[in-house]
């Protein structure tokens, strides 16, 4: 069999854009991806963040053509490849797993799609790729002989050899230790400088997306919740759920009482928190307003009223921990519950107590108002992410349900 | 009490390892056995039967006939099994259940009943008995074991491995024949393996379906009764250092290739 | 390996799972072809001989009928053999798993620091593999012969009496099924404990088990999987079997065993109907033990 249709000759000279147009993903049973659109344009670094099950792994899998979109259009470069196979598109993926083929050797592994593609002086560029990475010295060994970090920058290697049009990077730094994730975010933005291409990363390490990616987009169940750059998505975020995920925030409910030309200010529990109108997505009825736990200042007694300073108190300080740069206080306040308060140790004894009461302010420039409401317990912390194997055994189940019934 | 338990277990295997030599150290050692006409009782050391082993031609007939059954009956139930073992693991059909319970009843099933069973059915089509009989019969038993081993293999396999097979331009043939099939391989050659020591030492399946044919086993069973020659011995000896020398060079070479691993790693 | 084949493999990964039928077709059909034909038409040859009646006309032929009185005579004149067949081979799986759950331990866990020590150990298990299983059972045959070593060192000090031997007796034709099926029942037991954590003895210990009771409460049924294998992988070939139990090798007339029976009816005496029966019930028997063996252990993944 020949392969034809596979991407011949050479390289793409830049990355090319991406774009996806009402992507819908169903899985007997469940959605996986509704009504997606989104649009990443060439030699961008776009992270796409969210818990794990939000279908960012499908989207991935998807662009990949390692799936088949119920519905919608991908396109790449503006030509529309939603019908051709993975073989035929010009992705390439750095697996979670790397999924290095250990029966090769890291050359053969790093020279596989170039001869897939009959690229003639597939041996120089795969020596070429590995020096990029710098490991150009154990060409000829086996991925079982090296480190987890060696394996990741070889499965990108393998990746970035072919030019692809656009880099999938599917949580490919789940698997090290923090200091080499570090070594690697850093790493893996040089090489994306260096060889100009799309990158397309899907993480739910919010702290990866940000500092790695020019455009991050949130997503949960199956949709984008906001998109931008990483600092604006953290000083505005639109919806409760990106103010959660995305960092931590302190959230208030309430109607909105009153409003001048350029700010609102909302009744939440008794408290009047005030908010700029250019930082609230809604300026009447219900809504949720927040701030950011380090733009929170704490005082022994309550502080003079101020204009342009939000004031709640009295709380409690409930709990303190230190973690060296800062501490972070956790503030009960009737009412309001549990407010989170960061301080940076700018000196050296310690101000504030368990038990102590206190007062709390921020400067309403810092505040933001929500699209949405606040709803149920943060989610914050996830563990490794599972979508690939969960949408296998789930998609596998629901087949055998299906033969059965037949 | 802890030492002793230590110490009592190194003791019991040891016990074990011995019976289990036992015999196979008689049979070495019968090999050698300066015998002539039954090979009972010890008369004196000889290297004579090692020299002479193919003068008594039967014997070395039937040895023949047993590789080229087990040759032939490997390749048939491993071409097969490979295939059902791919099949069980990677797709989901409508009769998968029953399909399995298929491929396992034979295991479950005592080879004095397939042998009837095959026997009987031969002998209704009035298929002559013979060599072709025994393959038959043969890679019908070594199917379900190809299949078992293979499909643990096929299981314990990344599917990312496929996915960035096709992810980097191979088409479906080039993802199975560069990385499906050489990553199946040791699992492919290990119940090629089982399949002809299986095959090779078969009696009960045997018996019941091989017309006139004479295997190596069902030699040593019908000389059984009136003594068997030492030239037996020796081929079951030389069958014996050939599998144990391969046995030991694989385990080596892989215990040497660990060292090596772990030296750069 | 094949030893496992009746304990659970958990896969290591979720394969993804296709359904183009096309191509699982074009897999499974050669396959099951040849199993249709060699294995469920044979079986279905066997119940319609177990079914025949003697010709009328000819002597020693049979005709298709539906005499299932076939089996109520198989069972009369050979329940006997029946019962000592399962006797035997339930003696031999005890004997076989007493000497071989230790050995799998010594080899899974006690030489788990000496590498090259467990590899070794592990070939001398599979040795016997290697050497043709008839010619090990008839050098057991020698060695227990009247003018074998054994023999003399027993009748000298008088347990055997004279004109008596071991060959022939039930002693000797469990201990040859016993001593042919240790590698099968310990290869699957070494199996799963070779791959158990040693920490969780570690574990039981530190929970206050004694090692007597952590061996109970851990070890065993961790390794209950490969037990249940190895005890399948042995009552079942013994109970068949009819080598140990022939006059030629261990037995003689009074250890005669099913799979002997059914060897002379069809081979030597040509009743096909009643060594088809007998096949049948015997496929039967070890098909409900297997089943409630399966059941009683809970272990559906055995298929």
């Amino acid at each position: 069999m020949t392969n034809n249709d596979v991407p011949q000759g050479g390289f793409a000279e830049a990355g090319a854009d991406l774009e996806l147009v009402g992507i819908t993903k169903r899985f007997p049973g469940f959605t996986a991806i509704e009504e997606l659109d989104l649009t990443i344009p060439a030699g961008s670094f776009f992270a796409l963040l969210g818990p794990s099950g939000c279908g960012k792994t499908t989207t991935l899998r998807l662009i990949a053509g390692l799936e088949e979109p119920t519905a919608g259009r991908i396109l790449i470069g503006g030509k529309d490849v939603t019908a051709t196979k993975a073989y035929q598109r010009p992705v390439n993926t750095v697996f979670q797993s790397y999924a290095l083929f250990p029966h090769m050797t890291i050359l053969e592994n790093v020279a596989f799609g170039l001869k897939r593609r009959g690229i003639k002086n597939a041996d120089p560029l795969a020596h070429e790729a590995l020096r990029l990475v710098e490991l150009d010295h154990v060409a000829g060994r086996k991925p079982t002989q090296l480190s987890g970090g060696q394996q990741q920058r070889v499965a990108l290697a393998r990746a970035v050899v072919n030019r692809p049009a656009l880099l999938l990077l599917d949580e490919p730094l789940g698997a090290l230790d923090l200091k080499l994730r570090r070594q690697m975010q850093v790493e893996l933005k040089d090489i994306q400088s260096e060889v100009g291409l799309t990158f397309l990363h899907v993480t739910h390490d919010q702290e990866e997306a940000m500092t790695m990616a020019d455009t991050v987009a949130v997503m949960n169940k199956g949709r984008i919740e906001q998109m931008g750059a990483p600092q604006e998505l953290y000083e505005l975020p639109h919806t409760a759920f990106v103010a959660k995920f995305l960092g931590q925030s302190n959230l208030f409910s309430g109607d909105v009482v009153s409003s001048s030309s350029t700010s609102m200010v909302v009744d939440a529990a008794g408290t009047k928190i005030e908010v700029p109108l250019a930082r609230a997505q809604r300026h009447s009825g219900h809504v949720t307003v927040g701030v950011r736990p380090e733009k929170v200042s704490l005082h022994d007694s309550e502080p003079k009223a101020a204009s342009g300073r939000n004031v709640i108190g009295p709380g409690r300080v409930t709990d303190v921990s230190f973690s060296g740069v800062s501490t972070q206080y956790e503030v009960t306040v009737p009412q309001h519950g549990a407010i989170t308060v960061f301080v940076q140790n700018t000196s050296i004894s310690s101000l504030h107590r368990d038990g102590d009461s206190v007062w709390l302010s921020w400067s309403v420039d810092h505040a933001f108002g929500l699209a949405d409401e606040a709803e149920g317990e943060p989610v914050s912390r996830f563990h490794a992410d599972l979508d690939t194997s969960m949408i296998a055994v789930q998609s596998r189940k629901d087949l055998e349900a299906e033969l059965e019934e037949a | 009490m802890r030492g002793f338990g230590k110490y009592a277990i190194w003791v019991y295997s040891a016990m074990a390892f011995v019976f289990l030599l036992i015999p196979i150290a008689y049979t070495i050692a019968f090999s050698f056995n300066d015998s002539r006409r039954t090979n009972i009782i010890w008369t004196g050391f000889t290297f004579e039967n090692w020299f002479t082993v193919c003068e008594a031609q039967t014997v070395c007939q039937a040895f023949g006939n047993s590789v080229i059954i087990g040759v032939v009956a490997t390749l048939l139930a491993t071409t097969l099994g490979t295939m059902i073992a791919i099949a069980l693991v990677r797709y989901r059909f409508r009769f998968r259940n029953a399909t399995t319970l298929l491929i396992f009843l034979p295991m479950t099933t005592p080879e004095v009943v397939l042998g009837a069973g095959l026997a009987a059915q031969f002998l209704q089509a009035g298929v002559p008995k013979g060599m072709g009989t025994i393959i038959l019969a043969h890679t019908l038993f070594c199917l379900s074991f190809v299949v078992v081993t293979v499909r643990a293999r096929v299981a314990s396999l990344d599917p990312a491995l496929e996915e960035a097979g096709r992810d980097l331009y191979g088409s479906p043939t080039q993802v199975f024949w560069r990385i499906t099939f050489p990553m199946l391989l040791p699992g492919i050659v290990a119940a090629a393996l089982l399949s002809f020591a299986l095959s090779f030492d078969d009696f009960i399946i045997t018996n019941f379906n091989r017309g006139a044919d004479v295997t190596f086993p069902s030699y040593v069973y019908t000389a059984a009764a009136r003594g068997i020659p030492a030239e037996a011995n020796v081929i079951a000896s030389a069958v014996f250092f050939l599998a144990i020398a391969l046995v030991l060079i694989a385990q080596l070479t892989a215990a040497a290739r660990r060292r090596q691993l772990a030296k750069a790693g | 390996m094949a030893f496992t084949a009746f304990s659970s493999s958990t896969a290591a990964a979720e394969p993804v799972v296709r359904r183009k039928s096309r191509v699982a077709l074009f897999l499974l059909l050669p396959g099951i072809f040849y199993l249709i034909l060699f294995f469920v038409t044979p079986l279905i040859s066997l119940i319609i001989t177990s079914l025949q009646a003697p010709d009328p006309l000819i002597f020693g032929q049979f005709v298709n009928a539906f005499n299932w009185q076939n089996y109520a005579i198989v069972i009369e004149t050979y329940g006997e053999q029946a019962v000592r067949s399962a006797g035997y081979a339930a003696l031999a799986t005890f004997f076989a798993l007493l000497i071989g759950f230790p050995l799998a331990y010594f080899i899974g866990i006690t030489l788990r620091p000496y590498p090259l020590l467990q590899s070794l150990a592990l070939v001398l298990v599979i040795a016997p593999f290697f050497i043709s299983f008839l010619l090990r059972t008839l050098a057991w045959k020698q060695i227990f012969s009247t003018e074998g070593p054994v023999s003399g060192i027993l009748s000298s000090i008088g347990i055997l009496g004279p004109g008596e031997s071991i060959t022939g007796t039930t002693f000797s034709v469990v201990f040859g099924l016993t001593y042919n099926f240790i590698p099968f029942m310990t290869l699957p037991i070494y199996a799963t404990l070779v791959s158990l954590d040693l920490r969780l003895l570690e574990a039981g210990n530190d929970l206050y088990g004694s090692p007597a009771t952590t061996f109970r409460t851990v070890t065993l049924p961790l390794s209950a999987a490969g037990v249940m294998s190895g005890t399948l992988l042995t009552f079942i070939p013994a109970a068949g079997d009819y080598i140990n139990a022939s006059r030629e090798f261990l037995g003689s007339a009074d250890t005669t065993m099913i799979g002997n029976v059914i060897e002379t009816n069809f081979l030597v005496l040509q009743n096909f109907p009643a060594a088809a029966a007998l096949s049948l019930l015997l496929m039967g028997f070890i098909l409900v033990l297997v089943a409630v063996y399966v059941k009683r252990s809970g272990t559906e993944e055995l298929l």
